[in-house]
């Protein structure tokens, strides 16, 4: 809903929040359902409210536990039966400056102060770890927004005395504690309150008659900024960008104006501009997003403009490139298509009202930010928090190259007349093993990401992964595949639970950069081998059909797995007698862990 | 701004607020007219009442006002 995504109308949210609310829940679409705990130092009321409508628009349906007011600690540190029956999927804590415990004083030494700051930090790290071992969901805490008053001014910020200083030192001891502790996230209200302006934020009155820690208008950006951190943990990001070029990633129209013409570089005032929009962009592809472009022009035009020597994004540097005539939105379709994700995974930016409007009209999966004035196109992007990163894999540093990869194979398998032979060429080595520890976080974070070539859809967050990583009721499977053109990563996932003498098959997950490959088999010639080692005699799979994974309804099936039962949603259930199984992989040479 | 006027945008705002076609509010409305309109709505109310008209109420005005006469008799003198 445009009316939910940046830049938002906060007092419009506030005062409409009802019928938002009504809108978003009659709207027909299917979303997922999640256990939030709110626990808070302050009032937490239209937080929990705004929050829920940002949540509704990602596609989350959550239902909240709110704590009696001030009571996280208590919460947190001992549970009560209701927040322990409600079992969350997830915990939000909500502290703010108002919940430091003692400021220092005048009087103060530097060791009295660091006794201070110790003990504050053995309250908030005796909760978290007490929330980790009750109940193992993700965390996101909140860090503290700079003080409304600055005793000694300047001073304030680097006398041990002074509650800037204070505040600067808890806040880097919460980054700490988050960079080593999974599952656990900063919620940066420090950021997001200078963002907003701290003198508004701070307004004591709603403090005073209300009990909030910020002011209310402030609360619509407060709860955007926590639920991209949500919608990241449960696998909502966007994946890709698709870029429009003339006016977009460089001034005028290179059709017309010619390569020299294009205003891109030191030479002007908008110039600069877009030259710090492509570097930014840049930066962006670091992160993993994967930039194409989608263009009204000759491709010749197109390719000039980007090897523009000012600009520093190159034609390699997008996956794929539309420059044509055709209308954006098949363009947008194909490139959709091609990088085998979804259209709700795509950002398009586009300079031209017009070429917007018919974007969003066409395709209403797809983000279509407004961008008016080339120079808050950063601001634009990057405040929509569309790619909010919760974790970071070496595949994510990857990607871009390994999408390069797979276009290099299609161009190959064009030679070949029979399918096998192609295979064959590739010489694919694979390694498929029980998880190591390493590969947890690229694990978890598929288990979250893939929709197509999954049979369960079950999503897994890293304290739950972590549980049956432990458990050796598991039967564990993950599968690499490189080939002779590169190393694809981890591509597949498969947990089994041991249920008597069959297998339950909870997951069952392909990367689709690997389909036709072979790599099902090989997975299942590895699942059949381990079962078989653990004495079992039966496998069932089980197929929970969703709006994207229609492609492996059958695929048990193709596995000659035997159909034992559907209901009428077309949930399946198929079994495999291990006894007599033949293995089915003949393209990719297997191995096992090196460390087993 | 005449007082009608007043009244009538604040009856959109009520509306807005409580999500309810049908209130219609007067010099004697308070809290207990109004089925919804409990501490932590009010807040709203109030943030929504403020952003309608351009105005800041102060601290003190809002804890004490007793019902929707009072409030525009604050809206009257700052606008």
């Amino acid at each position: 809903m445009k009316e939910l995504e940046y830049p938002f109308d906060s007092a419009y949210l506030l005062k409409k929040k009802k019928s938002i609310k009504r809108q978003l829940l009659s709207d027909g679409s299917t979303r997922i359902k999640k256990k939030i705990a709110v626990l808070g130092g302050s009032t937490t009321n239209d937080i929990i409210n705004m929050l829920e409508l940002f949540l509704l628009n990602y596609g989350i349906e959550p239902s909240f536990y709110e704590s009696e007011y001030n009571r996280y600690w208590q919460d947190a540190v001992f549970g009560n039966e209701e927040l322990d029956s409600f079992v969350p999927d997830l915990i939000f804590i909500h502290t703010s400056n108002r919940n430091i415990l003692k400021y220092p004083s005048m009087t103060d030494s530097k060791e009295q102060t660091d006794a201070l700051f110790a003990n504050q930090m053995q309250h908030f790290e005796t909760m978290w770890q007490k929330v980790e071992e009750r109940y193992h969901c993700p965390v996101i805490q909140n860090n503290f927004e700079q003080p409304f008053f600055r005793l000694m001014g300047n001073r304030d910020a680097y006398d041990h005395r002074g509650r800037v200083n204070f505040i600067n030192r808890l806040n880097t001891a919460f980054a700490d504690y988050a960079a080593s502790h999974e599952s656990f996230y900063i919620n940066d209200i420090n950021y997001v309150s200078a963002c907003y302006g701290l003198d508004k934020w701070s307004d004591p009155s709603f403090w005073h008659l209300y009990k909030y820690a910020m002011c209310v208008p402030a609360i619509p950006d407060f709860a955007f900024n926590l639920a991209a951190i949500i919608k990241s943990v449960f696998g909502k990001n966007k994946k890709s960008l698709v870029l429009d070029l003339d006016n977009t990633l460089w001034g005028g129209v290179v059709g017309d104006d010619g390569v020299d013409g294009i205003e891109i570089g030191q030479e002007t005032h908008m110039g600069q501009v877009y030259s710090e929009f492509q570097k930014y962009l840049g930066l962006v592809r670091d992160t993993g997003v994967m930039l194409t472009v989608c263009s009204k022009n000759d491709e010749e035009n197109a390719l000039a403009g980007l090897n523009h020597p000012e600009g520093s994004l190159r034609p390699d540097d997008f996956i794929m490139i539309k420059a044509n005539w055709d209308n954006k939105d098949r363009n947008i379709e194909a490139i959709a298509t091609g990088l085998n994700i979804g259209q709700d995974a795509l950002v398009f930016l586009d300079d031209n009202p017009a070429e917007r409007s018919i974007v969003s009209a066409q395709l209403p999966l797809v983000a279509v930010p407004e961008m008016e004035r080339p120079e808050d196109y950063i601001k634009t992007v990057d405040r929509s928090r569309f790619f909010e990163i919760t974790a970071f894999s070496s595949d994510d540093l990857k990607r871009n190259e390994m999408y390069k990869e797979n276009a290099v194979r299609a161009a190959q398998q064009a030679q070949f007349s029979d399918y096998g032979e192609y295979l064959k060429s590739l010489e694919m080595a694979g390694v498929i093993d029980d998880f190591l520890p390493i590969y947890l976080p690229r694990i978890t974070q598929l288990t979250n990401k893939s929709n197509q070539f999954n049979l369960t859809t079950k999503r897994f967050t890293t304290a739950e992964m972590e549980q049956v990583f432990a458990d050796d009721s598991y039967i564990r499977l993950y599968g690499r595949l490189a080939d002779k053109f590169g190393d694809n990563g981890i591509v597949s996932v498969v947990i089994g639970k041991i249920n008597g003498e069959a297998l339950d098959i909870e997951l069952w997950l392909m990367s689709c950069r690997v389909l036709k490959r072979d790599m099902e088999y090989a997975m299942l010639d590895s699942l059949c081998e381990k079962a078989l080692e653990r004495g079992l005699k039966v496998l069932k799979g089980y197929y929970y059909p969703t709006a994207k994974n229609k492609m492996v309804k059958e695929l048990y099936g193709d596995f000659g797995f035997t159909k034992i039962s559907e209901d009428e949603e077309g949930n399946t259930v198929w079994e495999l007698e291990l006894s007599g199984y033949t293995p089915k992989n003949k393209y990719i040479t297997v191995e096992r862990n090196q460390e087993s | 701004m005449s007082e009608q006027e007043i009244y009538d945008r604040l009856n959109e705002v009520f509306r807005d607020v409580f999500d309810d076609d049908e209130i219609t509010v007067n010099e004697d409305t308070t809290a207990d007219d109004i089925e919804d309109w409990d501490s932590l709505e009010h807040i709203n109310l109030i943030s929504a009442v403020e952003d309608e008209f351009g105005i800041r109420f102060k601290m003190g005005e809002v804890s004490s006002m007793k019902n929707v006469g009072e409030m525009v008799e604050i809206i009257k003198s700052r606008s």
